[in-house]
């Protein structure tokens, strides 16, 4: 390889240290001090398992967070298949009625600020007399995250070779069959990317839960913000260091899967 | 030059190619025939009206340069594009509505279209799973593919373990496992390196004549469709201007595109000044009276150009003596060697002569040391047979 | 016809299901946002009227929308209160993400000027605290911030301050949350046209004679002006109508204006304002989301 003036230098290394540090030692800390034995947040007890035991106790915050996964799961799975759906029809329909609308409808939800997007679909649930809970969370969250996930199937679809698609056909398949057969599997990295993220920002969002959700079906979030807002707990260490935790699991899962299908070819984006 | 080949004519060529094989016996009909085909895409023409028979067994080349609308015919062909007007006949049925999935036709790709998802073997057995064939018998077609590409002991590997080499090879299987009618090759050597390609274009001609199978190929590099084809249509913007073997193409060109596109050429333009024994004299500006041998009548005064291949044109030294002694020497062009380019198998002079032109005269390095080369600033004179000039109409 | 026809018509159908799930559920409730910020608050459920119901017939449909009226917009305008949160939105937007550029160039032509083996890794590690709960990373913050947090105890400890300093319901602490959160949304944009950059462009720059800080601020700025332009939009659209940072870090004083809507919302139960809020949020919106997508065409189509 021919060398490069000035490809790495001593300022280039410090500004992406430094910026690493930044992102990531705030969590480092957090998840340290979730093992910290003293009730006093500041003053290092000694590691300990106690805040750990205290949620496990804790009933109002176990439900809160078995909500959360549900949530998440069930807006996370509906949202990847119609995401996928609207990325097919965005990427493969070419041109057709009311497609820059739906395109439209599909990019603001990522821009758009929670507040904006929680309000609209309270007000759509109360002009409904929806029951609020479960299902009108799980709805609120399906809406939005279907957005990023047909960004990230459309990003990949589009950059998939058609003549594989017209090889498939050439050797005997229809057009649903070359996409079975041949698109989907090639785009399947990208899919269970979609789900994650989806599964992600369900679990990460307050805003649109608080607006959404109904009496006494609180996610863990909405929870954990009421939690932060009368100041630091313990136990609150130690539920975001068990988010951190599953959500790192589900990275390598996702990194492991994008390894196994890095034999077709492109690696997989991650996002 | 080959005997049952037709006798050139420009005007009439591209409508009379359906007749271009008119000596042969009436149950030999063509496997393929396309009849007055176009495709538009917006205003765009890539297709114009284009008619062509293309027979059982055949090796077929379509050249031309990019853009010239011959990936688009074969892409018609395997139903990836249905032409605007005109009917494709395959074995005497019209398969224009005919979807790309029910066609009796492959195409391999250029660039392979292997699935990534899938091993070597899955490749090549894709189509035949699609066409419900036994599972003992897709294994035995597959074994016989791999032997045939010579792929044995790569059945397993994914598409990004293979070389570029053994890709090809894979999606030549692919493509000749559901044993089509035609096989369509969409420039299938063009992303392997030079050595590559010349073995693998003997070795494709030697596949195809085992298999006896029919090959359309569209290549824009014309060594490669010589070597390869039995017949060649060039094509130029949408229209085919020549369909022939390798060899009338190059000496006897219908047009003065075709003279330029296939091989070098030197040309000359002028008007016919007289037509006797079927020799024309054609006055030209640049290297005055040219005798060409033509049995065509042509009426004087016809603009035409004459082209000679520059292997033809041969050089002497200047000198009184030495050109009488040479009956065919008619065209003798006076000049000075203005260039000289060592080929290694050939040198090529470019003769700078009296009236300004220049003519590039290729001569063959038949000994080693150099006792016929010219010297540049040497006075020469470059001449040619009748026989060896082509006129063609302007 | 050809193949990309074939696939048309069944790629259609299946956007059918997406296409009435966003109609519904994203289009229609800005139809209830529009029509309920002209409304009146009132006590009851729902807290607003008119309420439109569809049963009562076409005369009772009339009559309400009769009832409509633009008093909530003319409530926004007259009222101190909305136009200095839209301000201070508007001034925190502009702030952060002058912030965000400064501190996320220099990690992005970094990243961009790393082998290439170890970008893909860099770039990993930028997205991997995205995926982490946006909540938690606030939360970490006020771990640090707060009055006997690790940041103090360090200054303490490094006799930089004499007594502890009040970081938490600051502006600082809000600026740095925000900082903290978007920042992977101004480094993607900004390392996707630097590294797409040919570093022989800047071998060409300096053949020709210009220094290393010239070559930056004459090729290789000019060039990641499209990335720039990206990430700040990237950044200033949602922070604009950020509510969670400024409500758990910044300080009670002034509000931004998605503060100022859940107020509204929650505390008062006034829906028809916040409703007008949200609407004049998105008009408020409307310029750079043009403007981001105008960027996004032009960049497509010179990747073509």
């Amino acid at each position: 390889m021919a060398r490069r003036i000035g490809r790495i230098s001593p300022f280039n290394i410090t500004a992406l240290a430094l910026g690493l540090a930044f992102l990531y030692l705030p969590i480092v800390i957090l998840v340290i001090y979730s093992f910290n034995a003293s009730r006093l947040v500041t003053v290092w007890g000694g590691w300990s398992l106690r805040w750990y035991h205290e949620f496990f106790n804790d009933r109002a915050m176990l439900d809160a967070a078995w909500m959360s996964l549900r949530v998440a799961a069930v807006s996370a799975t509906i949202a990847t298949l119609l995401g996928t759906l609207a990325a097919v029809g965005l990427v493969r329909g070419e041109r057709f009625r009311g497609r820059t609308l739906f395109s439209g409808m599909l990019y603001a939800p990522l821009v758009m600020p929670e507040v904006i997007s929680g309000l609209s679909l309270l007000l759509l649930f109360v002009a409904l007399n929806a029951e609020r809970g479960f299902w009108t969370v799980t709805i609120a969250h399906t809406t939005l995250t279907m957005c990023f996930v047909t960004v990230v199937v459309q990003s990949r679809l589009a950059s998939l070779d058609r003549s594989l698609e017209e090889a498939a056909m050439d050797l005997g398949c229809d057009p649903v069959q070359a996409f079975v057969r041949v698109t989907l599997p090639l785009i399947l990295p990208a899919i269970a990317a979609g789900w994650m993220l989806a599964f992600t920002l369900s679990l990460d969002d307050v805003v649109i839960a608080s607006f959404t959700t109904g009496p006494g079906s609180a996610t863990l979030p909405i929870r954990i913000y009421s939690e932060v807002r009368l100041g630091v707990k313990p136990e609150i260490n130690a539920i975001c260091t068990m988010v951190i935790a599953l959500i790192a699991v589900l990275i390598v899962i996702a990194s492991l899967a994008s390894k196994l299908s890095s034999s077709q070819g492109e690696t997989a984006a991650p996002l | 030059m080959s005997g049952q080949s037709p006798e050139i004519d420009t005007a009439k060529i591209n409508t009379a190619v359906a007749q271009a094989t008119p000596m042969a016996p009436a149950d030999d009909t063509p496997l393929l025939r396309i009849e007055g085909v176009s495709k538009k895409f917006g205003s765009f023409r890539a297709v114009d009206r284009l008619s062509l028979d293309i027979k059982a067994g055949e090796f077929f080349a379509l050249l031309g340069p990019s853009g010239c609308g011959k990936t688009t015919l074969l892409r018609m062909l395997a139903g990836f594009e249905t032409p605007d007007e005109g009917r494709v006949l395959l074995g005497g049925r019209d398969i224009a509505p005919v979807l790309p999935h029910e066609r009796p036709v492959n195409m391999m790709f250029q660039n392979y279209a292997l699935f990534p998802h899938l091993s070597v073997r899955d490749n090549i057995a894709f189509g035949l799973k699609r066409a419900g064939m036994a599972r003992a018998a897709i294994d035995t077609r597959v074994g016989e593919m791999v032997a045939l590409v010579k792929l044995d002991g790569l059945e397993k590997r994914r598409p990004d373990q293979l070389s570029g080499g053994q890709k090809q090879r894979v999606a030549l299987a692919r493509s000749l496992a559901r044993r089509p009618k035609v096989l369509l090759l969409d420039e299938p050597l063009a992303a392997l390196d030079k050595k590559l390609r010349e073995s693998t274009q003997l070795e494709l001609m030697e596949l195809q004549r085992r298999l006896g199978m029919t090959f359309i190929v569209v290549t824009h590099d014309q060594e490669e469709a010589m070597t390869m084809a039995n017949r060649i249509g060039v094509m130029d913007a949408g229209r085919l201007e020549q369909v022939a073997t390798p060899r009338d193409l190059y000496e006897a060109p219908a047009s003065r595109w075709v003279a330029e596109f296939v091989g070098d050429v030197n040309l000359f333009d002028g008007e016919v000044t007289s037509h006797a024994h079927h020799r024309l004299t054609i006055a030209t500006g640049d290297a005055g009276n040219i005798v060409v041998a033509e049995h065509r009548q042509m009426a004087t005064g016809t603009a035409v150009s004459v082209a000679i291949r520059p292997e033809k044109v041969k050089l002497w030294h200047q000198g009184p003596a030495s050109d009488a002694g040479n009956p065919q020497a008619v065209n003798r062009l006076a000049g000075v060697v203005a260039d000289v380019s060592y080929l290694g198998g050939s040198t090529v002079y470019k003769v700078k002569l009296d009236s300004g032109a220049v003519v590039r005269s290729s001569m063959a390095n038949t000994t080693r040391l150099d006792i016929h080369s010219y010297g540049v600033g040497q006075r020469v004179v470059a001449w040619f047979t009748p026989d060896d000039g082509v006129v063609l109409e302007r | 016809m050809s193949t990309r026809r074939i696939f048309a018509q069944p790629a259609r159908y299946a956007a059918i299901a997406p296409y009435l799930w966003m109609v519904l559920f994203f289009l229609v409730p800005f139809g209830f946002v529009l029509k309920i910020s002209l409304s009146q608050t009132a006590i009851a459920q729902p807290p607003y009227v008119p309420v439109f119901d569809f049963s009562e017939g076409w005369i009772a449909i009339k009559a309400a929308f009769a009832q409509l009226s633009f008093d909530n917009f003319r409530l926004l305008i007259s009222d101190s209160l909305y136009i200095s949160s839209y301000l201070r939105s508007v001034v925190v937007a502009v702030t952060s993400t002058l912030i965000l550029l400064l501190i996320g160039y220099p990690i992005a032509y970094g990243m961009a000027r790393l082998p290439q083996r170890w970008q893909p890794i860099a770039m990993m590690l930028v997205i991997v605290p995205f995926w982490t709960s946006f909540l938690i990373r606030i939360y970490a913050w006020i771990n640090i911030l707060q009055h006997d947090g690790l940041l103090n105890k360090i200054l303490l400890a490094l006799h930089l301050v004499s007594s502890p300093v009040v970081w938490l319901s600051t502006d600082s602490a809000m600026y740095l949350g925000i900082v903290y959160s978007y920042l992977p949304f101004m480094i993607l944009p900004l390392y996707a046209t630097l590294s797409k950059m040919d570093p022989s462009l800047l071998e060409a720059a300096s053949d020709l004679g210009s220094s290393p800080l010239q070559a930056f601020w004459l090729v290789t700025f000019p060039l990641s002006l499209p990335g720039v332009g990206a990430g700040a939009l990237l950044c200033f659209i949602p922070i604009i109508g950020e509510f969670v940072i400024p409500d758990l870090l910044a300080g009670s004083g002034s509000m931004m204006i998605g503060q100022t809507l859940w107020l509204e919302f929650f505390t008062n139960k006034d829906w028809p304002v916040a409703a007008a809020a949200a609407v004049a949020l998105l008009v408020l919106l409307v310029p750079p989301l043009l403007l981001y997508d105008r960027l996004q065409r032009r960049t497509l189509e010179g990747a073509k």
